[in-house]
Parts: C-alpha cells; structure tokens; sequence
C-alpha cells in the first residue's frame, strides 16, 4: 500500500493548509459581526442599491 | 483598488454566467435523455442494437459525465460567477478568462460526448476521459481559479460570504483531485494507462471518486443553497454562524471517507475502517447544513406553498438530508456486505444526484435565468410547479424501485442452503429485478420530462426578456 504514503501526507499537509487558512479568516476579522453578514446579501438588491452599505456611508460622514 | 475598478464601466460581468446558465438546461436535457436510454437498455438490453458505440458500457459514462460535470458543471460555473460578484459587488477579474471558461468547458464536454461513444477510456469511474481532454480540463480548471479567487482579491466587500467559501473549496479540491487521480502515461493520442497500479490504484481512484461527490456535487452545490435559498426566501439564512461551522466541520473531515467505497477488497482493513468512521463523522455536519437551510423557512413556511422555485430549492435540502444519513449507514461495513454491488448503490446515488444536486440547480436557474434575461420571474411560473410535481414522483419512482431491487438482490445473493450451496443463481436475481428496472425507467421518463419543460420554459423565457448591463453598487473606498 505505498500508495498510502502519498495520499496521508497529502491529506495531513491540506488539513493544516485549511488550518492556516481559518487562522487567517479568524485573525483578519471575517467573523466578527457574522449574524449582519448573513443579512447583507438581501439588503443590497440587484438595480444597485446597497442599504447597508448607504447606511455605513452616512454614518462614515 | 476602487479607483482602478471605476475606470472600467461599473456593470457586471454577466454574459459568460447566461452561457453557462442556458447550457446547464441543454447539458441536463442531453444527458438525463441519456440516462434514460440506458435504463432502457438495462431492461431490454435488445435496445443496444448491436452497434458498439450505443452500448451500455460506452453510453453510461456519457450519461454520467453529461449530467455530473455537463449538467452540475455549468450550473456551478453560472451561479459561482454570478454569487461571487453579486457578494463582493465587483465585477468578474479578467472576464475575458472567465470567458475562455466557458469556450474550454463546452470543448471538453463536445469531446467527452465523441470519444466515450468511441470506446476511449482511461476506465477509471468520473474519470474515464483520455489525457489530451484531461490536459485540457486542468487548463480551464487552473482559468477558473484564476478569475474566482481574483474575484474575491478584488472585492469591495470586506467579509466574504459563506457561500464563496464553499464554492473556492470546490475549486482547489477538483483541482488537486483530477490532477493527482488522472496521472497517466501516455501511450498514444487516444489511448494511455494510469500511473498507478492494482489496489494502488483503487485506492486513487476512491479517494478521488469519493472526494468528487464531496467536493463537486456537495460543497459546490452547498454554495448555491446559501446564495439562492435566502435570496428565494428574502430571509437571511437561519443561523448564519451554523453556516461557517458547516464549512469548516466539512473540509476537515471530508478528504478521508474514499476508502468505504472498497469494503471487503484487497485495501487494508485499518484503511476500510478509518474511510467507515470519517463517514459516520459527516452525518453532523451533513445535518447542520440540511437543518440551517430548511430552517431559514423557520416562520415563513406559508412560502413553501407559493413558491414553486422555493419547493425545488427546500425539497432538494430534505433528499440531502435523505442520502447525507443513507450514506454514513451504507459504509458500515455490515451493511456494506448487503449492499455493496446492488441497485441499492445506485438508487442511494440518484437520490443525491436527482433529488439534492438536481432539484438545486434547478431551482437556482429557475431563480438565476429570469434576472439573467430581465424579468422578474420566468415566463410561466405554472410550469414551475408542474416541472416540481413531475421530477419529485420522478425521483420518488426511482428511488423505491431501486431500494427494494438493492436489498433483494444483496439477501438473494448471501442465501445458502445449509449444505452451503447459493440458493439462488445470479441470473435468477437479475430476473427478479425486471419489473424495478421497469418503475426505474418510468421514473427517469419522468425526470426527464419535467427537464423539457424547463427547457421550453427558459427558451420562452429568453425571447421574452432582453439581456441588460447590471450596475455595480457605487462603494466608498473607506470600506474596501
């Protein structure tokens, strides 16, 4: 079963490639304030129109 | 990166996302009448006709290539490009890549469509093209990373919806998957031998086989349930944090299932058990995802009643759940030794394949193709519901069938008499199969049908409406 030598480091190097990667989402903010980010998709409509966006600007300025 | 996004017209790139969103209807109605044909020639295998290219062993890869990578793989290409743009409110990075994509793929599926009737073949189950159209398929795959992950690069959004996630893992995955597994050496433009020998190469081809249902006709269709089913339901999904443990629960643990699929072979039995565990492992995160989706009706379900593109997107999450919890008890190795080799294997597929990644994407096109093309809805909205009704007793039809079939054959195959002799011979328990193989083919028919009325529905629907530009939201820098 040589083949094993192959297909376990392979897998063991990818779980710890995605380890690194949820190091980064986790590190870099990506789920901070999660629950708004599920909302965000129906706010911003298809003509162009983005509330929450239009909300961030105004509060931005 | 603002700046440099409003010197080019700030509209979508959408026209690649119609190519891939009209060819999905034709590739499933191509490759469902396919499927069609052969469960025919399972029932009557007369209907080979004797001519090589129509026989079964050379149509059946056709069939599962058209509707895996043809079907499921156009649907994943147009709602990938369309989700990650609508959610990173930025148009596609290099569109003319993206278009390439498209062009590539088509050729890949043409030449898929020539040479499997042909008889070329690598042999190997999802995997069976030869290595000049595997060249190309890592060509278009490597242009399709490109433009989705230079998507998400470019995004003026700074979180990065759940649903991009689970389509990027299905890209990386397929990338490493069918490079690694379709290794081969060459011996002529038509004909080469994989790199791999023997139960090596069992093993391979499991761990990609197994992957691929994982990655391809899982997480990439999961990407589509949390774009299109809340955006159906105008309700975001029902616990948006549940979502990201989905994901993570997912790509953890899915890589290390592939060997349940060679129980009782020549693999080490470690190696069966750990593929069985892993299984059974799945069933959570499975269940999290089927539970977070259907829930988002939590409170709505009145909607249900309505809305025939929600039936599709809801009742494909339940079959999902249906062959998300098969599945985990099928790898058991004792059940295995039942039903391992029956029809039971192929009616566990099709409830997946018919009922999650079929209805899915139809329910996504259905929500995808009238916006594509202008229109709030799509041109009947009755037919919707007809093509609902007739895929579901569709599925119903062919799932039964093939379940009572699979157990009979597994119990008639293990009875022995008690001086040890088989009670039954092999061709008594094909003969006992005749009138399931008959339910199975009504079932595809039906399948089938509801496809061309989706198919008459989106050419109505295209004459219909105008392919019209869609503006980007104007985003300030300070939130880039």
């Amino acid at each position: 079963m040589d083949i094993l030598y192959l297909l376990i480091p392979m897998s063991a190097v990818l779980v710890l490639v995605i380890l690194g990667v949820f190091a980064w989402a986790t590190y870099s903010g990506q789920f901070e304030d999660i629950e708004v980010e599920g909302r965000r998709i129906l706010t911003s409509d298809e003509n162009g129109v983005d509330n929450h966006q239009a909300e961030q600007a105004a509060r931005e300025k | 990166m603002a700046s440099l996004a409003r010197s080019d017209a700030p509209v979508y790139s959408d026209d690649v996302i119609r190519g891939f969103a009209l060819m999905t209807v034709v590739w499933g109605i191509v490759g469902m009448l396919v499927g069609v044909i052969i469960a025919a020639q399972l029932t009557w295998p007369e209907l080979n006709f004797g001519i090589p290219w129509l026989s079964y062993g050379r149509l059946r890869p056709l069939h599962t290539n058209a509707v895996i990578f043809a079907f499921g793989g156009c649907a994943l290409f147009a709602t990938s490009y369309h989700v990650v743009q609508r959610t990173c409110q930025t148009r596609l990075f290099l569109p003319g890549l993206a278009m390439f994509t498209f062009v590539g793929w088509q050729v890949v599926i043409v030449a898929a469509a020539i040479t499997l009737p042909l008889g070329m073949t690598q042999g190997k189950e999802y995997a069976e093209l030869e290595w000049p159209i595997d060249l190309l398929i890592a060509v278009v795959w490597v242009a399709y990373a490109v433009v989705f992950f230079g998507t998400i690069g470019m995004r003026k959004v700074r979180h990065i919806y759940v649903a991009n996630w689970f389509f990027g893992a299905f890209i990386l995955a397929v990338a490493l998957l069918h490079i690694v597994n379709s290794a081969a050496i060459p011996v002529s433009l038509t004909k080469s031998y994989s790199a791999y020998a023997g139960v090596q190469d069992a093993m391979v081809q499991w761990w990609y086989g197994h992957n691929a249902v994982g990655f391809f006709l899982t997480a990439g269709f999961l990407g589509i349930m949390y774009y299109y089913i809340p955006k159906q339901a105008e309700r975001p999904i029902y616990s948006y944090r549940l979502s990201i443990v989905h994901f993570w629960a997912l790509v953890f643990t899915y890589m290390w299932a592939g060997p349940h699929h060679l129980h009782y072979t020549a693999l080490p039995d470690w190696a069966q058990s750990i593929g069985m565990i892993f299984s059974l492992v799945l069933l959570a995160p499975s269940w999290g995802g089927m539970i977070n989706g259907i829930m988002t009706l939590s409170g709505a379900w009145h909607k249900l009643r309505d809305d025939p593109i929600l039936k599709f997107l809801i009742v494909s999450l339940s079959f999902y759940g249906m062959s998300t919890f098969e599945g985990p008890m099928m790898s058991i190795k004792t059940v295995n030794a039942l039903s391992h080799y029956t029809d039971w294997t192929v009616g566990h597929v099709h409830s997946g394949a018919l009922g999650w990644v079929g209805l899915i994407s139809m329910g996504a096109m259905y929500h995808l193709i009238p916006r594509l093309f202008g229109r709030k809805q799509m041109y009947s909205v009755k037919a919707i519901d007809l093509h609902f009704w007739i895929a579901t007793i569709g599925i119903v039809l062919y799932i039964a069938a093939m379940w009572i079939a699979g157990v009979m054959q597994g119990l008639m195959w293990r009875a022995v008499n008690a001086d040890g002799t088989l009670v039954y011979t092999f061709v008594e328990s094909v003969k006992a199969t005749f009138p399931f193989y008959v339910i199975r083919l009504l079932g595809g028919l039906l399948y089938l049908s509801g496809m061309l009325i989706m198919g008459w529905n989106t050419v109505m629907t295209v004459r219909n409406g105008k392919a019209e530009p869609v503006a980007i939201p104007l985003v300030l820098p300070a939130h880039a």
